[in-house]
């Protein structure tokens, strides 16, 4: 598989609420647990072509709680 | 009579009627007619003042005006306490408790836990056949003639068949839990013997049904709670499982009620973004998040319990605050064209289910029902305007939507 060069998904664990944004905007790359909180899929590397969901989910959530990292 | 939420005026008070408003900005009141007709000049005026502002009604509230004061609040659980929730006239000894809305940690946690997992997306596309079964169900009651109150015929019992549904409570029963909400949420901000009456004649009904699952177990909400054990492996007590239920009930109607309510306005205003919608139905979920950015229904309350400072501003002990999502939904420095519906919109960071630890345990219920009832609206009614010969008529205080909506079906002739 093709990984983008170095975009990387990460849900801050503390902050999540579980407004579930973002695995409704690209849940190729996050997943909930049993009480809904969200978290990234894998390690959070975001595979070429979901770069724009990548961005879309971390400016959709509300408590600013994911963020984008290039490697 | 079954509207109980609508055009009559409320029994006497047990307080008298508030003065009209003349300064907004130093004596605001949220139950002003105005205020209920069309808030939204007045939240920029208030903004254009002040992060925050104070009234001197309801024995001393606060508003936060700006997106950045309302997260402040939300997030900030030490100066600020949810043991109360609504801003009303009169502050009596704390009853009727309603975990987790009404706890503050640490006590929160465990409450809230209990109720996420029932409320997940996963659970809501269990749900989600029979809500929309629910929906055709009440369009084939008055498709036919053409025209209808999509508030009391339609947006209103969406949302109380969906929660009867998920208790396990019979579906029927759904005008009793409409007269509660209204004696506690609109008649209550005047009346503690309205409030009070509504939340004992909840607490019996609901404890009739814990009473029959104790022999009868079923698969449903209550005897999930019921199941349920605190952080110590103890089963809850009666107490926190009748609570718990009073706020299922309370917050999981009205405010879904409100909120396609008030998207079904919109779009029978809107022609432009209503055939947008029949034509692009994959628009619908970023629609369905602007709808609820613009249309917020939602008002919560914190009570001020050391002072602080919030953007700036002080904020004393002995206030409440009104804690407005709605307004801070519309504030232009977060939100570009705050004051525009743009079912496109692709950054929406709003705040309709609150922000922090007491995130909306049924968001996930509320979007799944504004969805499905909006799509199966459109299908069944494409086209719909608002009826000139009538009035709509907007909820009055903490959840603000429409109580009455009277459209006609088909083109403008």
């Amino acid at each position: 598989m093709s990984k983008s060069p170095g975009l990387k998904v990460r849900v801050d664990q503390d902050k999540c609420q579980g407004h579930a944004r973002c695995k409704s905007l690209a849940p190729e790359l996050f997943n909930l647990d049993e009480f809904g909180n969200a978290h990234e899929i894998g390690d959070g590397s975001v595979p070429a072509g979901l770069e724009d969901k990548a961005w879309l989910a971390q400016s959709n959530c509300p408590e600013i709680a994911i963020e984008v990292t290039e490697e | 009579m079954s509207d109980s939420a609508s055009a009559l005026p409320d029994p006497a008070p047990a307080l008298p009627d508030h003065p009209p408003v003349t300064d907004w900005i130093h004596d605001f009141d949220h139950t002003d007619p105005r205020w209920t007709e069309d808030p939204f000049p007045i939240w920029e005026e208030l903004r254009a003042a002040s992060p925050v502002v104070h009234t001197e009604r309801f024995l001393g509230c606060y508003l936060p005006t700006t997106y950045e004061a309302v997260r402040e609040i939300a997030h900030d659980t030490e100066h600020f306490s949810s043991r109360r929730v609504i801003v009303r006239d009169v502050r009596p000894e704390t009853t009727g408790v309603a975990p987790p809305i009404t706890s503050d940690p640490p006590e929160h946690k465990p409450a809230k836990q209990v109720l996420l997992p029932p409320f997940t997306p996963d659970a809501m596309k269990r749900l989600e056949p029979r809500v929309r079964a629910i929906c055709n169900e009440l369009i084939d009651e008055f498709i036919a003639d053409g025209k209808c109150d999509a508030a009391a015929r339609y947006t209103k019992h969406v949302p109380v068949r969906a929660i009867a549904h998920m208790l396990g409570i019979p579906e029927r029963d759904g005008d009793l839990f409409i007269k509660w909400i209204h004696e506690i949420l609109e008649l209550g901000i005047r009346d503690d013997s309205a409030l009070m009456r509504a939340v004992q004649e909840m607490t019996g009904y609901f404890s009739g049904h814990i009473e029959h699952r104790r022999t009868h177990r079923t698969d449903d909400l209550i005897s999930a709670l019921m199941n349920a054990k605190d952080k110590s492996g103890q089963p809850l007590s009666d107490g926190h499982v009748l609570g718990s239920l009073r706020l299922l009930l309370i917050a999981g109607i009205d405010t879904t009620w409100s909120a396609i309510g008030a998207s079904l306005w919109h779009l029978a205003k809107t022609p432009a973004d209503r055939e947008r919608l029949v034509a692009e139905p994959a628009l619908m979920p970023t629609a369905v998040e602007e709808l609820l950015r613009a249309y917020s229904p939602v008002t919560m309350a914190r009570e001020v319990m050391k002072e602080t400072v919030v953007s700036g501003c002080p904020v004393k002990p002995g206030n409440m605050v009104l804690l407005s999502f709605p307004a801070a939904n519309r504030d232009p420095a977060m939100f570009p064209d705050a004051d525009k519906v743009v079912i496109d919109r692709k950054e929406n960071r709003h705040a309709a289910f609150g922000l922090g630890i007491h995130r909306c345990v049924g968001s996930n219920l509320a979007r799944m029902e504004m969805t499905v009832a909006i799509e199966e609206w459109l299908k069944r009614i494409p086209d719909f305007r608002l009826d000139p010969a009538g009035q709509v008529k907007w909820s009055e205080g903490t959840v603000r939507g429409p109580r009455q909506l009277p459209v006609l079906f088909g083109k403008a002739g």
